[in-house]
């Protein structure tokens, strides 16, 4: 794949950048609170879209199950803000505990008193779970198809083990958080809800600078090896068992951050965060966007979001089918995505289509034929 | 005694709905490298086809054979199934060759679709979509050689899709004027009641077995034997063993392996039909009902390794067993005094769910010793 970037001037840079920052700081007045809720919630959306980028777009590895790392950074949030909010309620504990005849908080419940734990757990539980069920994955070279389909499995174990468990973490009905306190406000509130779009607009771009950061310099080149001939890699010296395990844990923890800020935006937390469906949206928000273009994921991530809410909120049921036709589309049609066919050669081959460019004669092997399937 | 065969009843019963659904997935991704993850709807097709069927048996002219509706179906089923299976193949899955991951995400668009399309079009005009297509599809085959190779043949090909269109239409139109039920779409649950022959229970040694768990074992011993016998003794049988393979030498060999692509996948997605039959006799179906299972099959697939139909057999009895052993927490029935942290385990997991999370961890344990399956490809490849 060509992925010749347009360069910028500087100056076009730096009024971008401004005009952006300007953007998220005065977005809170600009729009509504029903729609900057929304906003902010896709924007968090974005940062596990990044994750998949990361993953899927520069490593070659598809996981379906990025919800279990969403959900249980989205868990960890939720168990601290309800375990601060729970000093009216009987013993001390959570309110839902009642419901059950619980009377002693569960001891994994305990360490979520400290708001420091909590703030490490959000990002590190996900990333140390992810990297534990991609290592025992990766050891064994299972790659590919299998790889999706048992991170597809683990996400329907880790739905089971928190749809089932009423008395640990409420089941079905999973977490509120809207209800809760934190610093002397409820989360639900408009302020804080303002509050939360501002820090979700810095992570995203903490985030994206920091997935630049990794695909940069070596470790992304092994990662792009990997994903365009393993063996080579392997045979070069490298072992990509622990390049893949780095990658996958990373994405976890960055969807560990995504869950988390859309929980207390969204207000609950609960095991539909772990549903198959939500899980493969991921994947089309990235491949929609771009895949292996950093950006691309994050466009993908919001304005995929806010197509669906704009056309379920019009026609409730046309949206399986666009999003359905989408998926086939995207993958037959335009399989680099939309910002993927305007850095590469899309726009030249459009307008050369059209008459309005002359055709440049290449060698035929030199740009033919980038896709080989390597898979035989 | 009485409790383990009880026991090896229920794991059985377990493992054949997952065997005859995992059969069609492993057969594709044993030949095309392949998931399908639409193969969930394609039962879930069968599994309205069974309705379909029961309720068009009801009409006055067939009231009389009305008993043998479930055999009909389940031969209806598979062709409905493996029509749509034909045509994924044809648009959309044949120009994804070489790119599985891509493969998955578009076959995942066409679930969608499906599900979708199951919730707001009435099924008597889905039905007469399938025979359209039937038609559409299979009239040009029939045409005799001459005309087939005549450079008129696309007016021939045209002409029969206007005719198979004129077909479903009227057939639409005709089922949906004669059962109300079938005339509205909606988006509910319905149900398939079994003719009165297949209701109640069977006593053998002493023990109750109900007869629909017995149909679907037997749907499944015959599902499995014509698969068996197909891929073994006939010639499309050895062209699609030779593919799995190795598909370029089968290619050079003169195998046309595009054929055997749409042959096998008909098959495949013909079998989802088979087992959406099995599925409709136990419990409601709705436009999610595939999803249930789909998993399952996938685990069916890891286990049991590709290209391997013992590897499948083996594989979903396995989880059958172990699921029915595991979730109903017969281990503490069958030695009840065990330590008490044992004990305690064990009544932990011994809900569905949490049955579903220690499996999945046993076959992730299991893949440490053996990744590629149970039976894997013999072979020296880098690549597997």
């Amino acid at each position: 794949m060509s992925f010749s970037k347009i360069k910028f001037d500087k100056k076009i840079v730096l009024s971008f950048w401004i005009i952006l920052i300007a953007l998220i700081i005065a977005a809170p007045t600009l729009l509504p609170v029903f729609r900057l809720n929304l906003l902010g919630r896709y924007l968090s959306l974005s940062i596990v879209a990044l994750g998949v980028d990361l993953i899927w777009g520069y490593t070659g590895l598809l996981s379906l199950g990025q919800g279990i790392f969403f959900a249980l950074g989205g868990y960890c949030a939720a168990m601290y803000l309800q375990i601060t909010s729970s000093s009216e309620f009987p013993n001390n504990i959570p309110e839902f505990f009642a419901l059950y005849g619980v009377e002693k908080l569960p001891f994994f419940w305990e360490p979520f008193r400290s708001p420091v734990f909590t703030f490490f757990a959000i990002w590190i539980i996900p990333a140390l779970v992810a990297g534990l069920i991609g290592f025992l994955v990766f050891r064994n070279r299972i790659k590919g198809v299998y790889f999706s389909i048992l991170t597809q499995a683990s996400l329907l174990v880790f739905f089971n083990f928190f749809n089932g468990q009423q008395k640990l973490i409420n089941g079905t009905n999973g977490l509120k958080t809207d209800v809760t306190q934190l610093f002397g406000q409820m989360v639900g509130s408009e302020s804080m809800q303002r509050l939360f779009f501002w820090v979700t607009a810095v992570l995203v771009i903490a985030s994206w600078f920091f997935a630049k950061w990794v695909v940069k310099g070596r470790f992304g080149n092994i990662l792009i090896g990997i994903r365009d001939d393993e063996p080579r890699v392997r045979f070069t010296g490298y072992n990509p068992v622990i390049f893949k395990t780095i990658i996958f844990s990373i994405a976890g923890g960055l969807a560990g951050i995504s869950g988390a800020l859309y929980t207390v935006q969204s207000g609950i937390v609960s095991p539909q965060f772990m549903t198959v469906p939500f899980s493969i949206e991921m994947v089309i928000w990235v491949a929609v966007g771009g895949r292996g273009t950093l950006l691309g994921a994050i466009l993908g991530a919001v304005f995929i979001n806010y197509a669906k809410s704009l056309v379920s909120e019009a026609l409730p049921a046309s949206w399986m089918f666009i999003q359905g036709g989408l998926f086939i589309l995207v993958v037959t049609a335009l399989p680099e995505g939309v910002l993927g066919w305007i850095q590469g050669d899309g726009p030249r081959n459009l307008l050369q289509r059209l008459g309005l460019k002359r055709r440049i004669e290449t060698y035929p092997s030199l740009e033919v034929n980038n896709k080989e399937g390597n898979d035989e | 005694m009485e409790l383990l065969l009880d026991s090896l009843f229920n794991g059985v019963a377990i493992g054949s709905v997952l065997l005859v659904a995992a059969l069609g997935l492993a057969i594709v991704f044993g030949l095309m490298g392949v998931i399908n993850l639409a193969h969930g709807e394609l039962m879930m097709l069968g599994a309205y086809t069974t309705y379909v069927t029961q309720l068009i048996f009801k009409l006055p002219i067939l009231k009389p054979f009305y008993n043998s509706y479930i055999i009909i179906s389940i031969f209806l089923a598979f062709i409905v199934s493996g029509v749509v299976g034909i045509l994924l193949e044809k648009t959309i899955i044949r120009k994804l060759y070489g790119s599985p991951l891509e493969t998955l995400l578009a076959t995942w668009g066409v679930s969608l679709i499906l599900q979708q399309f199951v919730r707001s079009v009435p099924l008597a005009y889905g039905t007469g979509l399938v025979i359209s297509l039937l038609i559409g599809l299979f009239l040009p085959t029939t045409f005799p050689s001459k005309i087939k190779e005549s450079i008129n043949f696309k007016y021939f090909k045209f002409s029969s899709w206007i005719f198979a269109t004129l077909t479903g239409v009227l057939t639409g139109s005709i089922i949906s004027s004669s059962v109300s039920k079938l005339s509205r779409a909606s988006a509910r649950n319905v149900d398939v009641t079994a003719p009165s022959w297949m209701r109640g229970q069977v006593e053998i040694i002493g023990t109750a077995f109900p007869k629909t768990r017995l149909m679907i074992i037997v749907i499944t011993l015959i599902s499995v034997i014509a698969i068996t016998l197909f891929l073994n003794q006939s010639a499309w049988g050895m062209r699609i063993r030779a593919v799995t393979q190795n598909r370029q030498m089968s290619d050079c060999l003169g195998i046309s392996t595009e054929k055997v692509d749409i042959i096998t996948f008909g098959i495949g997605s013909g079998l989802a039909g088979v087992a959406g039959v099995a599925v409709s006799l136990l419990g409601s179906v709705g436009p999610n009902v595939g999803g249930n299972y789909i998993v399952g099959c996938f685990m069916v697939v890891v286990l049991g390794g590709v290209g391997n139909l013992l590897g499948t057999v083996l594989a979903s009895f396995g989880i059958g067993i172990m699921t029915d052993l595991i979730g109903a927490g017969r281990l503490l029935s069958i030695w009840p005094d065990m330590p008490l942290p044992l004990s305690n385990t064990i009544n932990f997991f011994a809900t569905t769910s949490m049955a579903r999370v220690m499996i999945f961890a046993l076959i992730v344990l299991f893949l440490q010793f053996k990744p590629t399956g149970l039976f894997p490809q013999k072979g020296r490849m880098v690549e597997n």
